[in-house]
């Protein structure tokens, strides 16, 4: 346990020397993800840790990578996926052109969950994913195409729950224990490192996922972040958050209608 | 209550329990007088589909208000608050709830410990914590920390546990406060507020 202080201050120092900055972020999970980083790394006290992180450019991004949360499955909440395919896709379709961002992308599997499902709506081809995150090391993860096999199980059964048409086997091919996905997905991805936190919107989409991430940052982040997704997003795009995510009481509610009361996706009315 | 024990009541009760603690909380809560109005914050091991069904149910059994907590929520007094499924549920210092998507603990999310030990950071002395029946041993490190801090940590008897061994976890870790049966936890929370 690092103390109150003492992590305030490491944050600014990040801050400055990083440009990264974590002084936005809700403490209680911080705290614990930095407990839990002091204690895989056998750090023994405070000075060792802001020693390290600020004189050592790949410890770092190594303590991004464990402050920052990869926990992703493909099609987590199956209720959303429905909700994707019945209500959002049908719009998409009549688009020339369709452009997602996956915003805060994590490993790829909601990247690959997603292009499955235009795939089977027969809208792949004119689509482009564009999926981003903090963490340049779970890009990279994602761009690879590469997922643990043991984790297919898990995955299979989320896809018939979300009412997935076809088999979900057919999508990857198993080697030894990584299932590479089918490169007619990976194809239509383009991926990079983006900080949701500093860096500004970068183009125009009709549909933005940004899952799971607002609960992590303090109101006035999560404000300033939607605000970045509002601008980045077309008239009448939908963009969707996670379960316990909620674009009520900020600035952006007004211009937003939500279109399935139980999922939490908006459109935007303007 | 002794004079000198008015200044030990709780700002928040935090309860955990997995298997056949249910009807423990139902007993627990429905005998709470109507003058009681501390919050509670109640993180049960459940399956991961959203439904309204518990929250319900608890309001059935409870004046106490109840709702499955959202991010960002400030915790109000005559408010019992439930971790949503597949969340952590953690308590902020400045009174507020954040829920957190990250690796299971105890092969569980939402897990007991991560609440118990965020709880005791933010809430130090002015905390009881309830450790119910489970055949799991999450909450044990939480309520250790929760001591540590100061808070005041109750397990429920395992004689009468239906499943004793999460609360024995505990015991077997840490020299708990009080071991009692439903009832007289109830009891023990209605002294609090006379």
């Amino acid at each position: 346990m690092i103390a109150t202080e003492n992590l305030e201050n490491l944050l600014l120092e990040i801050s400055i020397r990083y440009g990264y900055d974590f002084t936005q972020y809700s403490r209680a999970s911080l705290q614990r993800r930095v407990a839990s980083f002091v204690a895989k790394e056998r750090i023994h006290n405070f000075a060792e840790l802001r020693h390290r992180i600020m004189n050592d450019g790949h410890y770092f991004t190594l303590f991004v990578e464990e402050v920052t949360v990869n926990v992703t499955e493909m099609f987590r909440d199956a209720n959303f996926y429905k909700a994707l395919r019945s209500t959002v896709l049908p719009v998409l379709a009549t688009y020339p052109f369709i452009r997602i961002w996956h915003a805060g992308c994590s490993t790829g599997e909601e990247v690959y969950s997603m292009a499955i499902l235009l795939k089977e709506a027969g809208l792949l081809q004119k689509s482009l994913l564009y999926a981003t995150d903090i963490n340049q090391t779970v890009v990279e993860k994602a761009r690879s195409g590469l997922f643990s096999m043991q984790t297919m199980q898990q995955n299979s059964e989320n896809y018939i729950k979300a009412g997935g048409q076809g088999e979900f086997s057919a999508y990857y091919s198993a080697n030894y224990n990584l299932a590479r996905f089918d490169e007619s997905l990976s194809s239509r991805m383009v991926f990079s490192t983006h900080n949701l936190v500093s860096d500004a919107s970068f183009n125009e989409f009709q549909l933005i996922l940004c899952r799971n991430v607002l609960i992590y940052f303090d109101k006035d982040l999560q404000n300033k972040v939607l605000e970045t997704m509002d601008k980045s997003l077309d008239s009448l795009g939908f963009l969707a958050l996670g379960s316990k995510e909620s674009i009520r009481f900020s600035p952006i509610d007004k211009q937003y209608i939500q279109i399935d009361n139980k999922e939490k996706i908006w459109r935007k009315t303007i | 209550m002794a004079q000198n024990d008015l200044n030990k009541v709780p700002q928040l009760i935090i309860i955990g329990g997995s298997s056949g603690s249910l009807e423990a909380t139902f007993a627990i809560l429905s005998v709470l007088k109507p003058s009681f109005e501390l919050p509670i914050v109640l993180i049960l091991h459940r399956n991961n589909v959203a439904d309204n069904g518990l929250v319900n149910l608890l309001s059935m059994k409870t004046h106490l208000q109840v709702k499955e907590a959202d991010e960002k929520d400030q915790i109000e007094p005559g408010w019992l608050y439930i971790a949503p499924p597949d969340y952590h549920l953690l308590l902020e210092t400045d009174g507020s709830i954040s829920l957190d998507a990250s690796e299971k603990v105890h092969y569980s999310r939402p897990s007991i410990d991560v609440s118990f030990e965020t709880a005791a950071v933010a809430y130090g002395k002015d905390l009881y914590a309830i450790l119910l029946s489970g055949a799991n041993a999450d909450g044990a490190q939480g309520l250790a920390r929760i001591k540590e801090n100061g808070g005041t940590v109750i397990v429920q008897d395992p004689k009468e546990a239906f499943v004793p061994y999460m609360p024995e976890k505990a015991m077997e870790l840490i020299t708990v406060d009080y071991v009692l049966d439903a009832a007289n936890i109830a009891a023990l929370l209605n002294e609090l507020t006379s």
